[in-house]
């Protein structure tokens, strides 16, 4: 996984509550068994007027110049709610977003987000309103910049950097890249030992063959 | 101070404690479908890591394989036919239990863990998916995942999960006869909001949930994701231990005898506190019908549609225009206003074997048929279920009053690419999701009961199955 240190980008404010991972990538759009060639499908139920024929829609944020190069996303609650697809977070970031900030997120797509090195950032409804309304001013010069060691989002030059708060796992796994895995790995012998106390207390559990 | 049932479930779970309220917990069942976990598999191979315990993870197809009579590798989903070929190559190299389209207990993934003994009380199951919260019905602690995360615990039979908080939403008074397990779930969405129980294990309880059958409590669980939960949970009782016994993978003899004793004991203790706690009175309620885009727009069958000029606020009401717009309905309208153009009886949620006898009960009762141009179809959720209900006399029900009756499978739950209803079709569904496009480009989803779906496929648009009320004795 690749490393999140800090990221500095055009910000697209989506102000939508509930923002499902039907929306973000359609099924439709999952054609194939890998974890690639999903950007096109991001957001196409919104973002096309026709999916089929992917005919932009210049109402959407993302179809709209000003946020061309969009590599921070602005959202409202529960983003990313609904089906587990991991695609989610594989389309946002094949298309090119590195960080999303909304005031909450649904636990599978946050721990998705983690697990690929999307950084996801809660806020108060209030911050994201401020952080919007200074993006929305001039989109391709107003570019947030988020620092992940500092914890912090720069905005405005002038104002005070807005600080962010990150369980310091989470923090680490992305500032390292970390594989989960590799991590689990290094504690194989506390499960096999897990199994053997756990055998004894529920040995239904444990299936032959 | 007492301990919940999640505290509970938790507890005899852990590996152990990580910083920062995060554990490794061990994850006794592992199951995949075509859809997502052929990714995982895939992922796992290219990385030249194994399943560590084989024996402990299974596999289905549910997902992308057609529902049509004759069906096999060919889809009418474009590339379906790449998922179900490197599922199946993929589980045979991994060695790993498939449920392959032809096997006799193939179907929904949380149809037939259950239905097989795979899913129990006091078992920690994942799947990448997110109604995997079914099982929680059971006294489980089964929570939905991303393929990441399955490839984790695949390699390594556990998963680094940080502590949820807990609530319980409890149901007081008794469940009138015309409302089901679906309206009951619908209903408390409606109240807490499609974020109501956002990140948290919920436990369900009440006298009316005691009174729920196992299926029922089964239907009610699978949709906590969509109050964004991480999972739901009801305590295991007797009525869950009876549904256990004798099934495919359930323990046998001892291990049975030791199997019952833990799940008498996963139960809330009285002194147990929650971070959050609801009460819902359940004596009045009426059949919900949902009139939007997000499961938290439902309404009474016989309520208005909410005028936006109402709206609580500036986010709510963009949120409902939009809705609106995309189901075409409009503000203090009926949705029995509406004509009805299809209706899907299946999915995860509403496809087991009591969904279709309630729904078969009323076409035999009434001896109505679907009303002229309703397109209208029942999916078993699986193998057994389909084979139970053949057995009753079931199928002739349904395709005798306008049904199709089709082979198990997700079906038209969400469209992937293959059959869909068509652009501004309306649907009567007794499915859990009506997000925009889910079941198809343009496609109006209104979930409800398989009771609600059924009458309305019969009346020509949405209607509820209630007792004619005599107002003039």
């Amino acid at each position: 996984m690749k490393p999140f240190i800090r990221h500095e980008g055009v910000a697209a404010v989506l102000p939508r509550d509930n923002i499902d991972t039907d929306a973000i990538i359609p099924s439709r759009e999952m054609r194939t068994v890998s974890r690639s060639g999903l950007a096109d499908g991001l957001f196409a139920p919104w973002r096309y007027t026709d999916p089929d024929a992917r005919a932009a829609d210049s109402d959407f944020v993302l179809n709209q110049a000003e946020f061309s190069g969009a590599s921070v996303l602005i959202a409202g609650h529960n983003f990313g709610c609904g089906s587990s697809r991991e695609h989610a977070v594989w389309a946002l970031m094949e298309y090119g977003f590195r960080v999303v900030l909304a005031t909450s997120f649904a636990t599978i797509f946050r721990n998705n987000a983690l697990r690929n090195g999307l950084l996801t950032i809660q806020l108060a409804p209030d911050q994201i309103d401020r952080i919007s309304a200074w993006v929305r001013r001039d989109p391709q010069a107003n570019q947030p910049r988020i620092d992940l060691e500092a914890c912090s989002i720069q905005t405005d030059p002038a104002a005070e950097a807005v600080p962010f708060q990150i369980e310091a796992n989470a923090r680490e796994m992305l500032l390292k890249g970390l594989d989960e895995i590799g991590l689990t790995e290094q504690s194989l012998d506390a499960i096999a030992a897990f199994e053997v106390r756990d055998r004894a207390l529920r040995p239904w559990v444990y299936l032959t063959g | 101070m007492g301990q919940t049932l999640f505290d509970k479930l938790w507890q005899v779970h852990e590996v152990e404690a990580l910083a920062e309220g995060q554990s490794l917990l061990y994850v006794d069942r592992i199951f995949l479908h075509e859809r997502t976990g052929s990714v995982a598999l895939n992922s796992l191979l290219d990385r030249n890591r194994s399943v560590r315990r084989r024996e402990h993870a299974f596999c289905t197809m549910d997902h992308i394989v057609d529902t049509l009579p004759g069906r096999g590798d060919e889809t009418l989903m474009p590339s379906g036919r790449d998922f179900i070929v490197a599922t199946r190559s993929a589980a045979q190299e991994m060695d790993i239990r498939l449920f392959d389209i032809q096997d006799p207990d193939q179907g929904i993934v949380h149809v037939i863990s259950p239905e097989l003994g795979i899913a129990l009380p006091g078992l920690s199951l994942i799947c990448p998916d997110s109604h995997t919260c079914t099982l929680g019905g059971l006294g489980a602690l089964a929570w939905g995942v991303g393929s990441t995360e399955a490839e984790h615990a695949l390699a390594t039979s556990t998963l680094r999960v940080a502590r949820p908080q807990t609530m319980r939403v409890h149901f007081t008074g008794t469940l009138p006869a015309q409302a089901t397990a679906k309206d009951l779930i619908l209903y408390t969405i409606r109240e807490l909001s499609a974020a109501g129980g956002a990140g948290c294990a919920i436990e369900f309880s009440g006298r009316a949930i005691e009174q729920l059958p196992v299926e029922s409590r089964l239907t009610l669980c699978n949709m906590s994701t969509e109050l964004s939960a991480f999972t739901g949970l009801i305590a295991p009782d007797e009525k869950t231990i009876e549904y256990c016994h004798g099934r495919r993978f359930a323990p046998e003899g001892d291990a049975w005898s030791q199997a019952i004793e833990h799940w008498r004991s996963l139960q809330t203790d009285p002194d147990a506190t929650f971070d959050f706690e609801h009460h819902l009175s359940v004596d009045n309620l009426k059949p919900q019908i949902s009139w939007g885009t997000s499961p938290q727009h439902c309404i009474d069958w016989d309520g208005s549609v909410p005028r936006i000029a109402d709206a609580p606020d500036d986010a709510s009401a963009a949120a409902w225009r939009r809705a609106q717009d995309y189901m075409g309905v409009t503000g203090g309208t009926r949705l029995s206003d509406y004509p009805l153009d299809a209706a899907f009886i299946g999915s995860c949620t509403n496809s087991r074997l009591s969904d279709l006898r309630l729904a078969a009960a009323f076409l035999k009762r009434t001896g109505q048929r679907v009303a002229k141009g309703v397109k209208a179809l029942c999916v078993p959720g699986s193998g057994q279920v389909k084979r139970a209900a053949e057995a009753e006399g079931l199928d002739e029900i349904f395709r005798g009053a306008g049904f199709e009756w089709r082979e198990p499978g997700c079906s038209m739950c969400f469209f992937a690419g293959g059959e869909s209803f068509g652009r501004e079709v309306r649907v009567a569904s007794t499915t859990n999701r009506n997000f925009e496009g889910r079941q198809g480009l343009g496609v109006r989803t209104h979930i409800a009961s398989p009771l609600t779906v059924v009458t309305s496929a019969c009346a020509g648009y949405l209607l509820a199955d209630t007792p004619v009320v005599d107002t003039a004795a």
